[in-house]
């Protein structure tokens, strides 16, 4: 029990101080780096409250993918960190509204109550056989399978109209044609000149 | 307490017990390569040192472990060092879930499989640091190529998997195993024969081996993300490489041809000869097999370029797995005997 709240300290902990380091980092790709230090973090957080599906996911699908790309594009941009930030205090009127106004749905919309008794004590363990893989699933594909087609659904246009979106067909394109490629016989590549080398 | 500490003990004895083997394996495999690719040109290959040149991973060891790391001047210098350390880590970690017999597992936990999956997916991490913090235009390159390729097999090999588990109904490596008991045609590699082969050429991608080496490509961009790397940090990139390779493999081996089940299982006259042969020696010949495998791909194919790599990934193997999960899932439905009834 110890051990289990030492984890937790230690990685809350962590948690909080990567993700201020996400916002505070004047460098982006430092920011990114802190941002998959803070989803592992919170994948260890996930992992005590026995959701091993879902804090795998989150390495899996968040840092494994989803962080891998954004480090591409913000490696690939190497922007002026400077240029950037220097006009970001003008902003800060505007901005201090809006977190007042995040701040204040938060308190009212998240209220202790609403946590039930999981906001303060520690989760009481599962027995040995517990899988959080099945539980999900069977709540996903019973309870709220409507919501989750729908969101798959969702998920799926956004896919077509990305790629519909970007890829053009260009006139000069030189995309290699495997297809045609294959198709291709000796006959087409090869012609043989008679007459050369008949007298040695 | 003392319990606490016995326990504790218990499990660095057993990590020790891993990862010792896993690195005189690593050791040993740099020297196989080395002899199976030299047979594969008509050469003799390592023969100087030691017996057969059997001492040759210690030379090379000793070689690198005296040299000097050199750092680049403007190189990140924390992300610089911690880059070969995650690439290692992350390798040496997934053997946590990996059974090697029954019941020889360090960690026996529900969802290995996505464990394993989630770890093989953070090794991309040490490629992404090293290559931007060198500093170094070709590091950058070669870091770049890793990313897109990885992100894109993992995709095919996430799918792989997907099948696996639903034939299995488990994510547990050893449940996976205990599910294809029935000797050799009971294994997965055949209900799953296509989910098999893009797993194996999505691990082959995903290890950024030949021919899928265009992170290091080394005609094209040097050595690509750790062309700046010299010494013991290079060592480590070296070990981390080949700690995947034999972790891919060992994978393989457990998610299709059995893990360390007998492949004379229910033979009449071979399941008795063979079945005083301990199953973990099964595994190391499946995992022995498949590393095989690498060598002679490299030895066979040349590099795919970039847009080949991409043709591949996303209009080959993704297409393959998503047909293949419809049909298994028909099977499943239809219990075809002998796997899914």
């Amino acid at each position: 029990m110890i051990i289990e709240k030492l984890i937790f300290y230690v990685f809350s902990a962590l948690l909080i101080g990567s993700a201020t380091m996400v916002i505070v980092s004047r460098h982006s790709v430092r920011a990114a780096f802190f941002l998959i230090v803070s989803f592992c973090a919170s994948a260890v957080l996930w992992m005590l409250l026995e959701a091993e599906f879902l804090a795998l996911l989150l390495i899996f699908v968040y840092v494994g993918a989803v962080m891998t790309l954004f480090m591409f594009v913000v490696m690939m941009l190497n922007l002026d960190k400077e240029a950037v930030q220097e006009k970001f205090v003008r902003y800060l009127p505007f901005a201090v509204v809006i977190i007042a106004l995040m701040v204040a749905v938060l308190v009212f919309a998240v209220k202790p109550s609403h946590l039930g008794d999981l906001g303060h004590a520690m989760s009481t363990h599962q027995a040995a056989d517990y899988s959080n893989t099945k539980v999900l699933g069977m709540l996903l594909y019973t309870h709220y399978v409507y919501a989750f087609e729908l969101a798959a659904v969702i998920l799926l246009i956004a896919i077509v109209a990305s790629i519909g979106l970007t890829h053009r067909e260009k006139a000069n394109n030189k995309r290699q044609r495997i297809a045609s490629q294959l198709a291709a016989r000796k006959e087409d590549r090869l012609e043989i000149i008679s007459g050369m080398g008949e007298n040695e | 307490m003392t319990h606490l500490l016995i326990s504790l003990l218990w499990i660095v004895l057993k990590v020790l017990l891993i990862a010792l083997p896993l690195l005189g394996a690593v050791a040993y495999m740099t020297l196989a390569e080395r002899k199976i690719l030299a047979y594969a040109h008509v050469r003799i290959g390592p023969n100087r040192v030691g017996l057969f040149g059997l001492l040759q991973p210690l030379a090379d060891g000793m070689k690198l472990f005296f040299k000097e790391v050199i750092m680049p001047t403007k190189a990140n210098p924390v992300i610089f060092i911690l880059a070969p350390i995650v690439s290692f880590a992350t390798a040496a970690a997934a053997w946590a879930v990996i059974p090697f017999n029954p019941g020889w597992v360090l960690a026996n936990v529900n969802a290995s499989l996505l464990y394993v999956l989630a770890l093989t997916s953070l090794g991309v991490y040490g490629i992404l640091m090293a290559g931007w913090s060198s500093n170094s235009k070709y590091a950058l390159l070669g870091a770049m190529r890793s990313a897109a390729q990885v992100v894109s097999y993992e995709i095919a090999m996430g799918f792989a998997l997907v099948g696996v588990l639903m034939a299995a109904d488990s994510t547990n490596l050893q449940d996976i195993v205990l599910h294809q008991q029935g000797g050799f045609w009971h294994w997965y590699w055949l209900p799953l024969l296509p989910l098999f082969i893009v797993y194996w050429i999505s691990g082959v991608a995903e290890t950024n081996r030949a021919p899928f080496d265009m992170a290091e490509g080394e005609a094209e961009i040097v050595a690509g993300f750790h062309v700046e790397y010299s010494g013991m940090s290079f060592a480590i990139f070296f070990l981390a490489e080949y700690a995947n390779m034999i972790l891919i493999s060992a994978l393989a081996s457990v998610l299709f041809l059995g893990g360390w089940l007998s492949p004379f299982e229910g033979i009449p006259f071979l399941g008795p000869l063979f079945a005083f042969v301990p199953g973990i020696l099964w595994f190391f010949a499946k995992m022995a097999f498949f590393l095989f495998l690498y060598v002679w791909l490299r030895a066979t194919f040349p590099r795919y370029r970039y847009d080949q790599i991409m043709h591949l990934g996303w209009k080959v193997l993704i297409p393959v797995t998503i047909v293949w999960i419809v049909i298994e899932g028909l099977l499943i439905e239809l219990k075809v005997a002998p796997w899914f009834s």
